[in-house]
């Protein structure tokens, strides 16, 4: 399978979460002003400062010319990745619920924390053990998720919310300690902690293997189909 | 022949003294022009042309066999193997950082990258090194935030890990705050590209941020004269940094020299246009032809002088072959960063820059980069007088040894560095093997399979007690961090902040403190490839402390074997190693006491030390240890408590015979555990195991003390 990651100026992750894809299948990088997605089974919207991110984190990026497409093959049911500035990217542009304000304590924060798998059941989950947290670390300014009271009802009663900080570990002041939210339909997923970070013993954790092997073992099931 | 006017002090007011304007007019046989003395002024000052520092930088060694490129071009590289070069340099942003914290920081993490990607590396990593006055003073504290929220802003922004640092908290840099930014890049050794201009006819391009009036600052002088007062020389003179604009300059740069369009590219920094085009044209031999009217400009109405001395950000400049100009100019549209060109290079040795169809500067390149006067200081060793007060003192006379480990942990210099380190991205990349707080240096992989391990240090209140000594110790201090990782050092960059060098005992502080970084240099073997010189860091009140920064890099064969300071596993045995005989001279203790600063430092036993750090980083690399820490602020007690403190888990202790728990000798002991066997031949002192540090017949503390007092030692603050 190939994962295209896009790269818009201002794209800090894009070849990190690349390296990560390549743990798992084939991944090249796309570039936001071509509307071509070059026939790619899943999409990476990576971390970064998409255009500076001088307005607000994701406001520009959404109108770039690749995310049309990117639209596009959502709703016909491909699989969508966005990791922190991507996640921020996929709620400006609607492809996701919900928003993601400053932080709670207006800095910028790298931690590494411990996140609690809610649901096994999506295409970016399904390889994670229920009951083991995962630890992968989080880097960003505009990580706090918001979502008003009945949009948050409705996340959780169709189990919508992925991933969730554990216990003393949410860094940002996320509502219900959020961590990644997945869409309705569960084909387009946003997290603000970095997966692709966490894929080699040398660097860090592997836990954030099983969200790449999740989506690869996703798209190998709709090929056989 | 002219003669210098007594009614015309313009040069005075740009910092030219009468001798060199004399010099000057006799040089061109006639009065500069307005453009000409501002473009003067500033190649003349202390930053571009070290004229109070060059005759001492001298004495500094800048030959190694990994050395690709020294002092002179943008950036130092050494050679890492496997055709890879690391290119690397710290320098300083203080004034700007003292007048406006958050934008001085975030520009000088912007114009070091650039001076890395000047020669073709990728910026790997970010170091930054922070002096502020004590946490107490609601202005450091101020500046503390703002500093650290600029590095963050910008470091993070574009995309480069800010992987290590270090902060000191000092009354002495109460008004004068230091940042220090280091920088490293990674290119292919065949890929690195000088600044020498060459090939009369091709042409001058300028990259990146259109030109405005920021950061003109001692030229205002000529901008008043000519604007009117209390007008543009009244604008804020700190420049603003744009990251999004730097990452793009960066990636676009790179692009254009995998391409290979570019025959030399510079940044612009300091003195702007002037600056960078004089060092081209003087690099290549060759002159320079700008035609000012062709420079993008922020806003109308720049005279000359602004659009050649400006400081606007994120521009490069770079010289292109005459065919090649328009891929240049596709290349950047494609990144969204503007490429003009601007000029030619001639063969006429001249730098000539056009305005309106005017000739407003006609100047032999010689005269602008290499006939400044270059000044002999007259050091004078100050005898009898003390310079600098006497802290006050935090901590009782009669406090145990237990109340002072926990001051010690507690106090600004030592405290936990996480709330600011938190702040930074270290990870970007996928380089980064050893995080903050992991182990003493920062280490990255290398795409060889080896790793990159890199330190930043300096200790200004040891160096105020003995600039020699103290100088010193900040080189073997970086050693010893490299050492616990398993490095091998490969060369340093330095960063020499300073007062005003022509008071005597000033000059000799620097001359001292180059003498002894020469000297550890040479006893390390390891050579000095770049730098830079911050003086005048002054006050009418106060002057800093005499603060040499050094940033070493080393090489590791192993990095999943790269050393950890955190105790790991109970039953281990504590060896200390190195011929560890400290004092409380100019220690953070002795501070804590209110004591005078004051040395001698311990004499370094310079062989000892690096046999010493033959075994240590032998053992790193052979697997054999389990931890290996450096003892360094607040001596081998403070040194055991990190350890205990970063592995959750205690030790027991039996300090050697009259070895003072918190006296200091940098860079000099090394503490190390793992299996008994491991550890053969190694003095003994002590195991790893239980939920508290013991020293026996001194102290008894449970980590978790020793944890809160640590993290708490800077939460009181911010």
């Amino acid at each position: 399978m190939k994962f295209g990651v896009i790269r818009f100026p201002g794209s800090c992750d894009e070849v990190d979460a690349q390296l990560a894809c390549q743990r798992v299948g084939e991944a090249e990088i796309l570039w936001h002003a071509d509307r071509d997605l070059r026939g790619v089974d899943a999409v990476v919207v990576p971390g970064g400062f998409s255009y500076g991110d001088y307005l607000r984190a994701g406001a520009i990026a959404r109108f770039a010319p690749v995310m049309v497409e990117v639209a596009e093959f959502a709703r016909a049911g491909g699989l969508v990745l966005g990791i922190c500035n991507g996640f921020q990217v996929l709620c400006e542009a609607g492809l996701l619920p919900g928003a993601l304000l400053d932080n709670a304590n207006l800095r910028f924060v790298f931690r590494q924390v411990s996140l609690v798998v809610v649901s096994s059941d999506s295409p970016f989950t399904r390889a994670c053990e229920p009951d083991r947290p995962l630890s992968i670390p989080v880097k960003h300014m505009t990580g706090c998720y918001y979502a008003p009271p009945e949009l948050l009802r409705g996340l959780q009663e169709r189990d919508q919310v992925l991933l969730r900080y554990a216990p003393g570990h949410n860094p940002n002041g996320s509502l219900r300690d959020i961590a990644g939210v997945c869409n309705a339909a569960r084909n387009v997923f946003g997290l603000m902690p970095h997966p692709e970070h966490a894929v080699d013993p040398l660097t860090g954790s592997i836990d954030g293997l099983a969200i790449f092997q999740s989506i690869r073992a996703a798209v190998a099931d709709r090929l056989a189909v | 022949m002219p003669t210098v006017s007594p009614s015309d002090q313009r040069h005075r007011q740009l910092g030219l003294t009468d001798g060199e304007y004399a010099l000057i007019v006799q040089q061109l046989g006639r009065h500069p022009r307005d453009t000409e003395l501002a473009m003067l002024s500033l190649m003349w000052s202390e930053h571009c042309a070290y004229k109070h520092s060059r005759t001492t930088l001298r004495r500094l060694p800048t030959e190694g066999p990994a050395v690709l490129m020294g002092p002179g071009e943008n950036a130092g590289v050494v050679d890492v193997g496997g055709g890879l070069g690391v290119a690397f340099k710290v320098e300083s942003h203080n004034h700007p950082s003292a007048v406006e914290p958050f934008q001085g920081a975030a520009t000088g993490v912007g114009g070091i990258l650039r001076d890395i990607f000047a020669v073709g590396a990728r910026p790997i990593a970010v170091l930054d090194s922070l002096r502020f006055g004590e946490p107490t003073s609601e202005r450091s504290r101020y500046l503390l935030e703002q500093a650290v929220a600029g590095i963050a802003h910008y470091g993070n922004s574009v995309g480069v890990p800010t992987v290590g640092g270090e902060i000191y908290f000092e009354a002495a840099y109460e008004q004068n705050c230091l940042v220090n930014a280091m920088c490293l890049g990674l290119a292919p050794i065949g890929r690195l590209i000088r600044s020498a201009a060459a090939g009369p006819g091709n042409v001058l391009v300028l990259l990146g941020a259109l030109t405005g009036r920021d950061g003109i600052g001692g030229a205002s002088v000529l901008a008043s004269a000519e604007l009117g007062e209390g007008d543009a020389a009244k604008r804020p003179s700190v420049q603003i940094g744009d990251p999004f604009a730097e990452k793009k300059l960066l990636e676009c740069s790179l692009e254009l020299l995998e391409s290979e369009l570019l025959i030399s590219l510079q940044d612009l920094g300091a003195a702007g246009l002037t600056s960078a085009a004089s060092e081209m044209a003087s690099g290549g031999g060759v002159g320079l032809d700008i035609d000012c009217d062709r420079v993008p400009l922020r806003e109308l109405g720049l005279a000359p002088f602004e659009i050649m001395v400006s400081e606007s950000q994120e521009r490069m400049l770079c010289v292109v072959a005459p065919d090649r100009v328009a891929e240049v100019v596709a290349a950047c549209e494609r990144w969204e960063t503007r490429a003009t060109p601007i000029g030619e290079v001639t063969d006429s040795g001249r730098m000539r820059v056009r305005h309106a169809a005017e000739l407003v500067a006609d100047l032999p390149v010689s005269i602008l980069v290499d006939d400044c006067p270059v000044y002999d200081l007259a050091p004078t060793e100050p005898v009898g007088v003390s310079l600098y007060p006497a802290p006050p003192a935090t901590l009782a006379p009669d406090a145990s040894a237990a109340e002072t480990l926990l001051a010690l942990l507690g106090s600004a210099n030592l405290a936990s560095r996480r709330l600011v380190y938190e702040q930074y991205d270290p990870i970007v990349q996928s380089r980064t093997v050893r995080r903050p707080d992991e182990a003493d240096a920062a280490v990255l992989a290398l795409p060889t399979g080896e790793a990159l391990a890199v330190a930043i240090d300096g200790n200004g209140r040891r160096v105020a007690c003995d600039p020699r000594a103290g100088a010193a110790e900040a080189v073997y201090e970086c050693a010893a961090n490299l050492t616990c990782v398993g490095a091998t050092p490969l060369g340093l960059t330095n960063c020499l902040n300073f007062g005003n060098p022509e008071k005597p005992h000033v000059a000799w502080q620097l001359t001292e403190a180059v003498e002894g970084i020469a000297q550890a240099c040479r006893a390390l073997g390891v050579p000095v490839v770049g730098g830079n010189v911050s003086l005048y860091n002054e006050a009418p009140t106060d002057a800093i402390y005499p603060t040499p920064v050094i940033g070493m890099v080393g090489r590791l064969p192993d990095p999943a074997r790269a050393g950890r300071l955190r105790f790991a596993r109970a039953g281990d045995a504590i060896a200390l190693v190195g011929p560890f005989a400290p004092t409380r001279a100019g220690s953070e203790v002795a501070k804590l006491s209110g004591h005078e600063l004051a040395g001698p430092l311990p004499i370094m036993q310079t062989a000892a030390v690096r046999d010493a750090q033959d075994t240590v980083r032998t053992m790193v690399n052979a697997g054999a240890l389990h931890n290996a820490h450096d003892i360094a602020e607040g001596g081998i007690g403070v040194a055991l408590a990190e350890c205990c403190v970063a592995g959750g888990i205690g030790a027991r202790v039996a300090l050697p015979a009259g070895l003072d728990p918190f006296a200091e000798a940098l860079g000099q002991g090394f503490l190390v555990s793992g299996p008994d066997v491991a550890l053969t031949g190694l003095a003994i002192i002590g195991r790893v195991g239980g939920d508290a540090l013991e020293l026996e017949g001194v102290l008894t503390v449970a980590v978790a003390e020793l944890a809160a007092a640590r993290d708490g030692g800077l939460a009181r603050f911010l």
